[in-house]
């Protein structure tokens, strides 16, 4: 795909100034940066927790929290790491990259694109609140865990609880704007001559995340409403009590829950699809292939949500069918895995930091799914379910699969953002460092999982003692291993670093995006350019 | 270079001076029944495919990364579609995936084999302990017990140090689930509160049981021994501390276990119309409140701040009898304070209240006798 | 949605279009939500999924009597949280030929000295029997008032549906008695504070 750009330098590239330039924000690129800045501060958050319960967990005995307490950490480390991270960081890298990949000058609804951003601050300060609070003394932070199942979460779960459900709306009404905005600015405002399919992969991974948020992110609120009446108001949804039936929450969460993990991971999935060619210096191989493999990716996603109920007592007739419809997810993410390695193939690859990454999210979220294809077996799953195994398989996912394909993509970007290259040797002592210690603190967890410890529980029997050793230094390592991530970034935006980023920034890079300076004006494609 | 030297001299002295507490068990066991070691064939299974798969594809990127990398000179090929290549790797994965659900669904058949058991026990999920009852259908017995964490102590930072941490740490209990070998034992899972999980990784058996509704599994354990498993399902504070133990016993021995659970419960009807002295009474609550009180109230009495309230001194502990032994027998609604009343005797009962007003300096010098807390259910 | 060539830039209006489209399915979504409610009653009455015998049927069935096959129906009780009732099956199994209706009872006494309401749940083992299982009289969902004191027999009148598969001998009903949520004695979470609290600070 060519371009022919006819750039309109905004010699008056001028910014608002102040705290009014962010607090009152309709531009896409401040907007991004907030969201990522957002991100990168509770990832440190969330990550404090996982270390305190890394600590906790480093050997048998309980040393540094009660079990009460480290309830309340399991619970708000996931919260925060699933809503407070990895979401908010791709709608960052969606909010800057989307507009400039298909030629628009900005997102469709620019106003309520701010909205969207500024609810999460107060989303998460409520949380955070209810943190601060508990250790004061003042009664329980949520501690049922992020999936928060009734009863545990209804009739017994703190006062904090109705918090939490005030702070889980307000997620929820920033994820869909977020997304009603990105399929409006997708559908509405690609420029003359870029048709659908001639999108980058990106953009087509974010239209689909964003049809999938608008469908369930509906269906949490209306979870998480249905705990608040019987709650408050007495009713009595998951209250077998007054009629109800807890299993139904479950069933609830889960239709919500499981698509949930496909919006977590298909935005990776496109920047990947963005890095490969760019450093391999060949074209992505099987364009359309990898668009209707996430298309499939997305469907099957509705239909598989009670794996994760299969010791609730349900019927063999439920069990093999959720058994035979998750296997199949199997297929077109196997698809895309070979067309990533095909890419690859007969590439002239160069290996700077944005590429390690991208390799590695290869390997270790390919490793993820083999173990994900295993949890989709019934019987076993019986001896899986609820235990370590299930924590491995989902972190490999979650961390070396979508928080990699994070960095990568902020590697990959800044220049264009700043205008500056990131610092090359910290960018690779940075990843690894990550990688070495993430699969130190990760893989062990299989085999304690198969040994037979499940999971949250802040104590163990003394034959998981030595993988749990194990783990918690490679998290350790692995925590603080991020502040290179965050000493390079700051650096990088300061313009600290020695050495300038071009347009193209990348030897292999094609794209509008591309075309366009570093760093990206204010303002960019106030007049769309023509794409052939 | 060398910091790096000694931080991994450092990491494998961590591992290596550990105790080995034989801790480095890679994989799934086979277990016992039919059901794990299905569970186990599946699992090997699906495992080696993905191995095998995960050589071949990371083989290919592995020599990718070697000779297909600029610096060795290589020239970026044209190609970037192949329609006959999206067909066979989306064709042969599915091919995979059949092989692989073929024998996956045979088993979960067989699972579904709930024909001629030959008794059923009810296993009830509390907060946070197990309930067996075996005074259910037509083999019943007049057997009912609660199973209780031996180690109670270990669930607080202060008592936690204090407890000896043997191999069976967290995984032992003061009554275990005795079970006769060879015979199809159906089990019935519910809960009293919240959604708790039995497992036991040995038997292939994982089954939540769930407040109001009643969900079924079975074993048919072929060799006497002892399994443990624990509770696999968030419930709560002490989740991680509700372990199983299953004694599987000759149906000789089996049954001589269910004469010597009745008579035991004979006696303690008896111990209920006696009168106690104050020895006694103290000694008795003392082994009581550790079991039962102590996870909560702490061995000191003192509770945990806003969490647990503590005894020392405290109104209950100190002020009217009646209502010390109410809160015990009802517990207190909407709270952890479970109705005691339920799961023990009058003379446990009795004992307790008596220890808990004389311990830690309380020093009522009230004595409380089973008579008086069978009058107060 | 795949066009050759998109039109040039779309103005205000094609956005409200996308947005009004979308809201509703958001809407849409948010209904469904509580939609899967009934949904899921539907489901569990047809499948028998979790053991959920739906309610009571009004007339006994005039089923064919299978004298060639026996199955047991074993009974249990069981209490939630503090219900301080005592409350058991009178009779632990009975063994019936599918067809045949039958009649047990159930025990419940209030040990407490206050009026308590009860309301019981009912459920089958295993699931895939549920459907089979119906009964004609029953206590299940009905609020059961006890008075200090009081104790009750509560009947139940079941049938077991010859289609039962064959390879069930044996199923279990299983009652659990609930404090009645709102009711004075149920537990604060379910409630507001009652009235007449009997407990006193610690």
């Amino acid at each position: 795909m060519s371009a022919v750009i006819e750039e309109h330098h905004d010699h008056h590239d001028h910014k608002p100034t102040g705290i009014g330039r962010w607090l009152f924000s309709t531009n896409h690129k401040d907007i991004g940066t907030m969201y990522l800045w957002f991100s990168f501060t509770m990832f440190f958050i969330g990550g404090a927790m996982a270390l305190v319960i890394r600590a906790e967990l480093f050997q048998p005995g309980l040393q540094f929290v009660e079990p009460e307490f480290f309830n309340q950490m399991t619970t708000l480390h996931g919260l925060i790491m699933v809503f407070g991270v990895i979401m908010p960081a791709f709608v960052g890298l969606a909010n800057w990259m989307v507009p400039m990949m298909i030629g628009a000058p900005d997102m469709a609804l620019p106003r309520m694109n701010n909205w969207s951003f500024w609810l999460l601050p107060g989303a998460f300060g409520i949380l955070i609140a209810s943190l601060v609070m508990s250790l004061m003394g003042m009664g329980s932070a949520p501690n049922f865990g992020w999936t928060f199942y009734a009863p545990l979460s209804t009739t017994y779960g703190p006062a904090s609880t109705d918090y939490f459900i005030f702070s889980v709306h307000l997620m929820g009404i920033s994820s869909i704007m977020g997304a009603i905005n990105i399929i409006a600015t997708i559908m509405n405002m690609r420029a003359p001559g870029m048709t659908y399919m001639k999108m980058p992969i990106f953009v087509w991974t974010w239209f689909i995340t964003a049809y999938l948020l608008i469908a369930v992110m509906p269906v949490l609120a209306g979870a998480v409403t249905m705990m608040l009446t019987d709650r408050n108001f007495g009713t009595s949804f998951f209250n077998a009590a007054g009629g109800g039936d807890p299993v139904m929450f479950q069933h609830i969460f889960w239709f919500f829950g499981h698509p949930e993990v496909y919006i977590m991971i298909l935005p990776s999935f496109g920047i990947i699809s963005q890095i490969v060619p760019t450093f391999a210096r060949k074209k992505i191989f099987g364009y359309s292939s990898m668009v209707y493999a996430t298309a499939s990716i997305a469907f099957l996603s509705f239909i598989v949500w009670a794996h994760h109920m299969f010791t609730t007592g349900m019927p063999v007739a439920g069990e093999l069918f959720f058994m035979y419809a998750t296997m199949l997810i199997a297929v077109p993410t196997g698809v895309k895995v070979f067309n990533w390695v095909s890419t690859m193939w007969k590439g002239s690859m160069t290996f700077e930091t944005p590429m390690l990454f991208a390799i590695a999210f290869i390997f270790l979220f390919t490793i993820g799914g083999f173990t994900g294809l295993m949890l989709a077996m019934t019987p076993a799953d019986f001896q899986y379910h609820d235990t370590y195994f299930v924590v491995a398989h989902f972190h490999y996912v979650l961390v070396t699969g979508a928080a990699f394909g994070i960095m990568a993509g902020v590697y990959f970007w800044i220049p264009k953002w700043t205008g500056n290259m990131y610092d090359e040797t910290l960018g690779k002592w940075h990843f690894w460092i990550s990688t070495i210690s993430v699969n130190v603190l990760f893989f062990p967890m299989h085999f304690v999982g198969l040994a037979g410890m499940p999971r949250r529980i802040p104590d163990y029997s003394l034959q998981f003692a030595e993988f749990n050793a194990m783990a918690s230094v490679g998290a350790f390592v692995f925590g603080f291993s991020q502040l290179i991530f965050l000493y390079n970034m700051i650096k990088t935006a300061r313009g600290k670093t020695s050495v300038k980023a071009t347009s193209q920034v990348w030897d292999g890079a094609e794209g509008l995006e591309w075309t366009l300076p570093s760093p990206a004006p204010f303002h960019s494609f106030t007049t769309p350019p023509q794409v052939k | 270079m060398s910091a790096a030297i000694r931080v991994a001299g450092l990491i494998s002295l961590l591992f290596f001076s550990a105790q080995s507490w034989a801790g480095y068990q890679l994989n799934m066991k086979p277990g016992v029944t039919s059901f794990s070691q299905d569970a186990y064939e599946i699992h090997q299974l699906v495992m080696w495919i993905c191995v095998v798969i995960g050589i071949v594809v990371f083989g290919a990127m592995i020599y990718s990364i070697i000779n297909h990398r600029k610096s060795k000179g290589a020239v970026p090929a044209d190609f970037h579609e192949s329609t006959t290549l999206e067909i066979a790797w989306t064709t042969v994965p599915f091919i995979i995936l059949i092989a692989m659900a073929i024998p996956a669904t045979r088993v979960l058949l067989a699972m579904e084999d709930v024909s001629n058991p030959d008794m059923s026990i009810k296993v009830t999920g509390y907060q946070w302990k197990w309930h067996y009852d075996y005074n259910v259908g037509e083999n019943a017995k007049e057997v009912s017990f609660f199973s209780n964490i031996s180690t109670p102590g270990a669930l607080s930072l202060a008592s936690n140090p204090d407890v000896v941490k043997d191999e069976n740490y967290l995984l032992d209990v003061d009554n275990k689930l005795v079970i006769p070998t060879n015979k199809k034992i159906r089990l019935l899972f519910t809960s009293n509160d919240v959604i708790h999980a039995w497992w036991v990784p040995a038997f292939g058996v994982k089954k939540d049981a769930i407040p109001g509704y009643i969900n079924e599994s079975w074993i048919n354990v072929p060799e006497p021994g002892i399994y443990r498993g624990k509770c696999a399902e968030l419930c709560g504070t002490n989740h991680g501390f509700m372990p199983i133990v299953v004694e599987a016993k000759s149906e000789e021995d089996y049954l001589a276990w269910v004469d010597g659970q009745k008579m035991a419960a004979a006696e303690v009807a008896a111990s209920a119309s006696k009168t106690w002295t104050m020895a006694e009474l103290m000694a008795q609550g003392e082994k009581v409140y550790a079991t039962n009180c102590a996870a909560c109230h702490q061995a000191n009495g003192e509770g945990i701040p806003n969490v647990f309230p503590g005894l020392v001194g405290s109104a209950i502990a100190t002020g009217p009898t009646a209502a010390h032994i109410d809160i015990i027998v009802h517990g207190k609604s909407g709270t952890a304070m479970q109705a005691f009343g339920a799961q023990l005797n009058d003379a446990d009962i009795a004992a307790v209240v008596t220890y808990e007003r004389n311990a830690w300096g309380n020093d009522k010098g009230d004595m409380v006798q089973p008579s008086d807390i069978k009058s107060a259910r | 949605m795949m066009s050759a060539e998109p039109k040039p830039s779309k103005g205000v209006d094609d956005n409200k279009k996308v947005i009004t489209r979308l809201m509703f399915i958001v809407i849409g979504m948010f209904g469904f939500g509580f939609a899967l409610v009934p949904i899921y009653d539907v489901f569990c009455d047809i499948t028998g999924l979790n053991g959920k015998t739906g309610e009571q049927i009004a007339a006994p069935l005039n089923l064919e009597i299978d004298t060639s096959r026996v199955v047991t129906v074993e009974f249990v009780a069981s209490l939630n949280e503090t219900m301080p009732w005592e409350f058991q099956p009178e009779v632990k199994s009975v063994k019936v030929n599918p067809g045949q209706p039958t009649k047990i009872s159930y025990y419940a006494r209030n040990k407490t000295d206050s009026e308590i309401i009860g309301q019981a749940v009912p459920s089958v083992a295993p699931g895939l029997a549920a459907p089979y299982f119906q009964k004609t009289e029953c206590f299940c969902f009905t609020e059961q008032t006890l008075e200090a004191g009081e104790e009750k027999h509560m009947p139940v009148i079941f049938i077991v549906d010859p289609e039962l598969p064959d390879n069930v001998d044996v199923l279990t009903l299983s009652y659990t008695f609930f404090i009645k949520p709102g009711s004075k004695a149920a537990p604060m979470a379910l409630n507001k504070e009652p009235k007449n609290s009997k407990h006193q600070e610690l």
